[in-house]
This record gives C-alpha cells, structure tokens and sequence, in this order.
C-alpha cells in the first residue's frame, strides 16, 4: 500500500468534506441544466405575473405593487428553494449513495452541510437574479445600500434555515413524491398566508391573526422595512427569534433521523 | 482473538418482528473470498450492514481488522469498501467526477485524486466514458464504477453485496474475473450472492443463511460432500417422454431421493456407481433418445435444496432485508 493512498489518521476533516460534497452537489447543476430555469426563470416569471397581472387591482399600478410585493416574492421565492434539500437527500438515500458516503471515513455530518451549503449558493444566486431583474423593471431600495444588503443577507439567512425542516422531510419521507407532497402542504400555506402579496389589514380577522402568528410575515416585513426603509426592529427581532427557533427544533431532529435511517 | 479478518458472533438484528439476523457467526480469513449465501431476505444485506458500521446490531458483536464495529465504527470504515446491490454512484456526474469526489473526501490533494480515479478507470476499462455522465452508463459500466468506487482507498477489506445480480453473463464473468485479481493482490473479500454458482466460483469459504440463521458452513467442496454422492441426470430429447424418464431414474434412487425435473432435465441423487450404464440400457429399452445423460457432484443448488428443505427460487421474502422498503424501490 503506498502512503499516497492512505487516508488520513486521525478525525475527518469536516470542513474540506463538506465543501467536497457541496461542489458535488453543486456540478448536478451542470448536468441538470433544468434546475437553472428552476433557480433562475421561474422566480422571474412569477414576479412578472404577479406584478403585471394583480399589480393594478391590488395597489394601484404595477410600479407601486412591484416596491410593495418585491420583498414577499422573493421571500416565497427563497422559501421554495430548500425543496431541493428535501429531494436530493431523498434521491441520495434511495440510489445508495448516502450509503457510500456513510461506508468511508469521512466526517458523517458532511453529507447534510454539504447539501445545504450548495443549496445556500443557490439561493443566493435566485436572490441575486430576482432582486436584480425587479431593479430592471423598476424597483428601488429605498433603504439605501445597507438596507439592500441587510435584506439580502436576512433572506439568504431564511432560505438555510428553511434548509433545516425540508432536509428532515427529505431524509424521513419514503419517497420523492411524498417529500412533494408534505413540502407543499407546508411552504405554500406558509408563504400565502403572509404579508406577501397583500396588506393583511384587508383581510379577514382569523385570517389576519394566522397571518401575525406565521414566521414568514416576520421575515417579509422585516426585509421590506429593510429593503423600503420602513419600521425594522420590531419584525426583525422576531424574525431572527423564528430563525433561531426553526433551527433549535429541526437541526437536531434532521440529524437524529439522518443517523437512526436505515 | 485469531488472526481472522473479519469474524462475528451472535449477530443479532430485528426489524419491528422480523429478525433480520438471529445469532449469525461467521469467520473470515485474510485474503480469501468469503461467501455469504442465501436466498432474498435470508439477512445477507443486514449482515453487511452491520460488518459495515451503517447498523448497529442488536446483540453479538463483529471485529473487522482487529476493530469492533460499534466501538470503533470510524477505524473500520478506514480499512473497508462497500459496494451494494445497487450500483451507489452518482448519475449525475461523470464516472471520473465520482472517483476524483471519493479520494478528495479521503482527504487527498488533486493530484493524488485524480491519478487515482484515472488508475482505476484504466483498471475497469472505464477510460473511454471518463468523462461522459453516469447516467448514460449501460448496467455493466455502472457496476464497474461502483466496484472502483469502493476500491478508491485501497480498501483491505471489500464488501460486495450481490454484486453481479441483474448483469448480463458476459459482465457477470468480466467482474468475476476483477474480483479475483483483487484476492491476488491480497484483499480480504465478503461476498453476498444468492447465485450458487457465483458462490461456487469465487469463494473460498461459504455460510449458507436462511431466515438470519446459518445452516451450513464450509468449503464449496465440503458442502457438496455433504449432500453425498452424486447426480444423475437426463434430458429426454422429446418432452413427452419426461415422465418416463423420471420414472426410470426414480428406480435409482435410494430412502427418500426422488427424482426432480425442471421441465427439460430430470435429475436425482445416487450413490450407486453403476446407475449409469443401467440408465442408458433402460431408456435405450424404453425407446427414449436423451440429449443429455451425465453424473457429476452435486452442485450448490442442491446443497441448498439439502440443507434448507426448499430450492433458492422460491423462498423470495421481498423486503426482508430492508424491512421498509426503501431500499427495495430502486
């Protein structure tokens, strides 16, 4: 045996195998090149069809529903883009390749940060692409750069965090359709009921109080008070209460059945 | 502690009710093919999962390499490479792409990877298709990637779970014949098949499992010692004349050997020598023309009938062995 092939004594190096497995995870891309209209087009022509087709009804005019929507669209943009955390960790348990990875001496946590740094590229660049089309179509930070930043950065924060319960869904569900199946039935109530498209003023009072209760109305207006420069306190500490709640209970629940799956 | 490569003792694993193994004990001597046979659901996949730290058992315990696999889960997977029933490649990155990956996550620089990946491709005949997507792979490519992949860490111990099932003959002998270059070069080798015949050729030392339980341990040869004597068999040139046949050969049979037929060849065990001659006279009086009339020792199929009381076939458990059903799908 020569000492070039020699693994390492020693414990795995967590970080180098995590951005190993994050670049495998990110070359799928290249293969799939489908998942670019997914992470790129498709943000796109949701924004341009809620702009121009509710715009008017709603606010007025589509420049004054596009200022006001920009931030609940990208937010329910970046809240659908953990899915693909759920659907590659299932489709990784189901070809065997988790197996693979779990047989060689590497840092067993990898496979998970892995996958969700990838996916934190992603969705970085989906907030880049959207945030940066709304600008061609006429949206303005009226926060100024810092609160451009801010909510980039706060957005981005919210897609990893909703990285955490979808790759729990992901590793417990027995199957792709049925990772589909509760992803939705969560993410889509989710995102609606909120503060994203409408003012839950004008909506009615059961509704309204689901609206105030939901996590995501907490990040949408905070990046729109961010992002608009309007009230930021009060909706950003509760949006980083919810992040930090979201992560305390699926973190270790997504590991836990990550190590129990068979 | 012997100087076995891999030795368990009472491995015990349940599912929910199903004891996927029930006490299983098995040692395995360096730089041979050990064999673990037995038909779909016996527990064969269970006990590679144990033997490669991706289960825990329930009871017993196995030593690989000198290292317990519960206590030292981290050091076993240092000096192991699996290779499952399903080829655990990545479909959607290039057979070069997927050996580079593995030698990064070893913890290797570059180079070292990918002098590696492109050692092993030439190994496995796989140069060609380097750089082309898995999933464009035909089933024998793919197993050979797969059986690289395991191989990246110049594993001492290889773990091959069913590794020729759904291959074409030609693939099936092709791998064989990697396999054995391997033992060559001195890697211990676990094999689990439900083929009597993979057993047959390539191990060194066979248990056969059953529902958890080995039932008989021992060479090849040894195992076909045990059903004793030897196997006549005839095929009949004409269909209809089975029955005859079978009728004619039952008079060879001695206690409870019953001929047994699987629609063209009728066979059954003897332990007279002279049964031969006597069947070529006796068909030749019945007027029968035989494509085929032969003895030869008994194969492990018939050392499976023997020991277990039913043929491989037809004890198919789906699942058993992936009790919720995941793996099962692909």
């Amino acid at each position: 045996m020569s000492a070039v092939t020699v693994a390492p004594a020693g414990r795995p190096h967590a970080l180098s195998n995590t951005l190993t497995i994050a670049r495998r995870n990110l070359l799928h891309i290249k293969a799939t090149p489908e998942q670019l209209v997914e992470m790129s087009i498709q943000p796109i022509m949701f924004l341009v069809l809620f702009v121009y087709v509710f715009g008017g009804a709603i606010a007025g005019s589509s420049a004054a529903y596009l200022q006001f929507a920009l931030p609940g669209i990208l937010v329910q943009a970046v809240s659908f883009l953990p899915f693909t955390t759920a659907l590659a960790l299932n489709t990784d348990f189901q070809r065997g390749v988790i197996d693979r990875f779990r047989s060689l001496p590497i840092a067993r946590s990898a496979v998970i940060s892995g996958r969700i740094a990838a996916d934190g590229v992603r969705i970085l660049w989906s907030i880049l692409i959207i945030t940066g089309f709304s600008m061609i179509l006429g949206f303005r930070f009226a926060g100024g750069a810092a609160g451009a930043f801010g909510s980039v950065l706060l957005v981005l924060a919210w897609g990893l965090v909703m990285c955490w319960p979808m790759a729990f869904i992901g590793i417990t569900a027995r199957s792709p359709e049925s990772v589909n199946t509760w992803g939705f039935m969560i993410i889509l109530p989710l995102t609606f009921a909120s503060s994203a498209f409408a003012n839950p003023d004008t909506m009615p009072g059961w509704l309204q109080a689901i609206v105030k209760a939901n996590p995501v109305t907490s990040i949408i207006d905070a990046s729109r008070g961010l992002m608009l420069g309007g009230p930021v306190a009060e909706p950003l500490t509760d949006a980083i209460i919810w992040m930090a709640v979201i992560l305390a209970i699926f973190v270790p629940l997504a590991i836990r059945r990550y190590r129990r799956r068979i | 502690m012997t100087n076995a490569a891999i030795e368990a003792e009472g491995l015990v694993r349940t599912f929910g009710k199903v004891r996927a193994l029930d006490g299983i004990d098995l040692v395995a001597r360096e730089g041979t093919v050990f064999g673990l046979l037995g038909p779909n659901g016996a527990g064969k996949t269970t006990a590679i999962r144990v033997l490669s730290t991706l289960l825990r058992p329930d009871a017993g315990r196995a030593v690989v390499g000198g290292y317990d696999v519960v206590r030292d889960p981290e050091r076993v997977r240092g000096l192991i490479g699996l290779t499952g029933q399903y080829a655990a490649v990545d479909e959607l990155l290039s057979g070069q792409d997927n050996l580079f990956m593995i030698g990064r996550l070893l913890g290797w620089r570059k180079s070292d990877a990918k002098a590696r990946a492109t050692e092993l491709l030439e190994a496995f005949d796989l140069t060609d298709a380097a750089t082309k997507y898995v999933k464009s792979y035909s089933g024998g490519m793919r197993r050979r990637l797969d059986l690289a992949a395991s191989l990246v860490g110049r594993p001492r111990f290889l773990y091959l779970d069913e590794p020729t099932t759904g291959l074409d003959p030609r693939s099936r002998i092709e791998l064989w014949g990697m396999i054995r270059n391997l033992v060559a070069e001195g890697t211990t080798v676990l094999l689990t098949t439900q083929y009597l015949e993979e057993a047959d050729r390539l191990a060194d030392e066979i248990v056969v499992i059953d529902h958890g339980r080995v039932i008989a341990a021992g060479t090849p040869q040894q195992l076909k010692m045990r059903v004793g004597g030897q196997v006549l068999q005839a095929q009949p040139a004409d269909a209809a004349d089975l029955a005859a046949t079978e009728e004619i050969l039952a008079s060879f049979g001695e206690g409870e050997n019953t001929p047994y037929s699987d629609g063209q060849l009728v066979s059954i065990r003897i332990n007279d020598r002279s049964a031969l001659g006597q069947a070529v006279r006796r068909l030749d009086e019945a007027g029968i023309v035989v494509d085929d009339l032969s003895l030869r020792r008994p194969s492990l199929d018939e050392v499976f009938l023997a020991v277990t009381g039913h043929v491989a076939e037809e004890d198919v458990l789906e699942g058993e062995d992936a009790p919720e059903g995941e793996r099962r799908s692909a």
